[in-house]
């Protein structure tokens, strides 16, 4: 008998089996499904080759993100966005499907729209298409990535089969330095723990920076678990998390909104619980970080070096900086600041909320992007579009240089006509640092908006704490 | 219905990089459509089996013989880290691979063989770098044997490692399985956990 208290998995896990499949996989129910243009429209074309009706077309909502190009009128679609885009309206429309399609309020990139309408809540069971889904778990959602057999799978049975992860908890603790932000904590974890140090985990991050995070900190927190490894990245809801999503298009109400809010106050590990693995990370020694190599793993702080092979003993991981190296034109053992910079990417499920783009305005205001430096915001959403729009923050970025661009994934995976030239160093907010990720051959240095606007303006990897006001 | 597997003796190719991604196994550029099944064989591992200009890099291993015909991989940690793209394994078993032996995996690519009926095969990373190191020194020539049933994968001199499966998935591949039929069996079940929950949590329903 297990005497020990339960963690905040384990509870919302238990409130969703419907069966045991077997010791330690379960059927689960799924409460809300997001598709987006890149697979919805498949696993929805899925379903009709196989005459099997989609089973909660109320559970599940649509938006296009990934294949629409972000440029005005969305000029530079590729041809077959635009495809992706029809298939997904002609297929949410026959199956009953909710759609926030392009120019409309609430299209945007599906993690940002979710917990923005409300239908992201805490103790939810979320999945997607889309390896970033862990974000919603900023909210206190057990949310996680799916692939397109296991999409089809939902949308036939709003069910999933999934084996109960391992659980990790990450102590965040200690107050944020000046010019450290979430993003900054999480990349700094990747590097503590490594790209698979989270891999069979579910993560909850918990200690005195998360209490007092914001929640989009939180969100940006939990999208980048998947960077660690980790499916599924949540944190327990507390005062801050009623906050955020009381009044919410979709959001319980009235009488419904009290009864969700006394059973989501119960959804926090037990002060007893056990968890597999756990990290502590001292916030306070934490400065702005940027990644240098190919895997987020490969990051450091702002003042610090690229690594040189020739001090690295283990063959295999001196061949992985080797080839990260050559792939970034790095040389060993220089100083990671002071790189010169050609793109400047500001978007992303991970910092392309309002929040994000008033931290990188903060930084851009009365600056100039360096001559030669093409830098582009992309808001993460209509809504955060329509919010900076009427805070002013398009005219700073504007007059400062940037191109302000209309809501989508944009850069951080390039499948829509938005790319960044091969053999050319973008500076970008996203998530992912791979070889080719930002188009054939683009190099990415990940780094936090504020790091972001730092480098466009000085036209090289700069320290933001030299800037900010 | 997803392809069963059993037994397999095969040459294998080792890819010893370590955080292989799926970006690298598929670039979004070669996966993006609804009609790309079918061709993504080629596409496989595109920036490092292609040089800039098109042609084939000699020095990728997969551009090499016996490798080009391998329908093994053995790999380095985290292989098929990041993106949920199914398309990464469609990628792979077009081209030829259907077993994966590696120290780890990324979680969703992980689950997504299984739904493809390639099997993904963890082992430790000594055993790993022993059996790349095994292949290299035979050039390729020396093969291994995958067997689902036993649960074991033979090196090409002979020595068998036992692995661990989650025995429903190794059921699922043995068989072939097909989950979407499997689960709408228990519809009654869905039906009656909605119909509960309905009452418990209102907040998550709406009306359908």
């Amino acid at each position: 008998m297990d005497t020990h208290g339960r963690t905040l998995l384990a509870k919302i896990w238990d409130q969703h089996v419907i069966a045991h499949v077997s010791d330690d996989t379960d059927l689960l129910h799924v409460d809300r499904h997001l598709l987006h243009d890149l697979g919805g429209s498949r696993g929805l074309l899925d379903l009709k080759s196989r005459n099997i009706p989609v089973h909660n077309p109320e559970l599940t909502f649509a938006t296009p993100d990934h294949a629409i190009s972000t440029a005005a009128g969305r000029a530079g679609t590729i041809k077959t966005g635009w495809e992706l885009l029809a298939a997904l309206r002609t297929e949410t429309s026959a199956s009953n499907i909710q759609l926030f399609d392009i120019d409309q309020p609430g299209q945007g990139i599906v993690h940002v729209i979710g917990p923005e309408l409300g239908l992201s809540l805490p103790g939810c069971l979320i999945v997607c298409g889309d390896s970033h889904t862990c974000t919603h778990g900023g909210l206190g959602a057990l949310a996680f990535g799916i692939g397109s057999s296991e999409l089809a799978h939902v949308l036939a049975t709003q069910t999933i089969i999934q084996r109960r992860p391992k659980t990790m908890r990450v102590t965040f603790d200690g107050k944020l330095p000046y010019g450290v932000t979430a993003k900054d904590l999480i990349l700094a974890l990747i590097g503590h723990v490594g790209a698979a140090g989270g891999t069979g985990y579910a993560v909850e991050y918990a200690g005195s920076a998360i209490r007092d995070m914001p929640i989009e900190g939180r969100l940006t927190i939990c999208n980048l678990s998947v960077e660690l490894g980790a499916k599924m990245g949540l944190i327990a809801p507390d005062e801050t998390t009623f906050a955020y999503v009381r009044g919410r298009p979709y959001a319980p109400q009235g009488e419904m909104w009290d009864r969700a809010v006394a059973a989501w106050r119960t959804l926090r590990s037990d002060s007893d619980a056990v968890f597999d693995r756990e990290v502590s990370i001292d916030v306070g020694s934490i400065i702005p970080q940027i990644t240098w190599g190919t895997s987020p793993e490969h990051v450091l702080g702002v003042d610090g070096r690229v690594p040189d092979p020739a001090d690295i003993a283990d063959p295999a991981r001196r061949g992985a900086i080797e080839i990260a190296l050559d792939y970034m034109g790095l040389k060993p053992g220089a100083p990671i600041a002071g790189t010169p910079v050609d793109w400047v990417f500001i978007g992303s499920c991970t910092n392309s909320r309002l929040s994000d783009l008033r931290a990188a305005a903060e930084v851009a205001r009365g600056r100039k992007v360096a001559l030669g430096v093409r830098a582009w915001v992309v808001p993460g959403s209509e809504t955060v579009k329509r919010d900076a729009v009427a805070e002013g923050l398009d005219r700073i970025f504007i007059e400062a240089g940037f191109e302000w661009r209309e809501p989508g994934c944009s850069m951080c995976l390039a499948a829509n006509g938005d790319t960044v030239p091969p053999g050319q160093r973008s500076v970008s907010t996203s998530n992912r640092n791979f070889i080719g990720r930002q188009g054939p051959r683009a190099r990415t240095h990940l780094a936090s908006p504020a790091m972001a606007v730092a480098a466009a303006v000085a036209g090289a990897i700069a320290d933001v704490r030299t800037m900010e006001r | 219905m997803t392809q069963a597997f059993t037994k397999l003796t095969a040459t294998a190719a080792p890819i010893m990089r370590t955080n292989v991604d799926t970006d690298v196994i598929i670039s979004i550029n070669r996966m993006i459509g609804n009609s790309v099944r079918g061709h993504l064989g080629k596409w496989a591992f595109g920036s490092l089996r292609y040089l800039p200009d098109g042609s084939e890099n000699p020095e990728f291993i997969l551009n090499r013989d016996p490798y080009r015909g391998a329908q093994i991989l053995v790999t380095g940690p985290n292989f098929g880290c990041g993106s949920s793209r199914e398309a990464a394994v469609w990628a792979l078993q077009e081209m030829g691979i259907r077993a994966i032996i590696g120290s780890g995996f990324g979680d969703i690519f992980f689950a997504n063989c299984f739904q493809n009926g390639v099997l993904p095969v963890v082992l430790d990373k000594a055993v790993i770098d022993g059996l790349a190191a095994e292949i290299e020194a035979s050039q390729g020539a020396g093969r291994l044997s995958v067997d689902l049933q036993e649960q074991t994968v033979t090196s090409p001199s002979g020595v068998r490692h036992v692995f661990d499966i989650d025995p429903r998935r190794r059921a699922g591949l043995l068989e072939g399985l097909d989950e979407i039929s499997l689960t709408l069996r228990r519809d009654h079940e869905i039906r009656a956990f909605q119909a509960s929950d309905r009452a418990a949590r209102p907040w998550i329903h709406f009306a359908g």
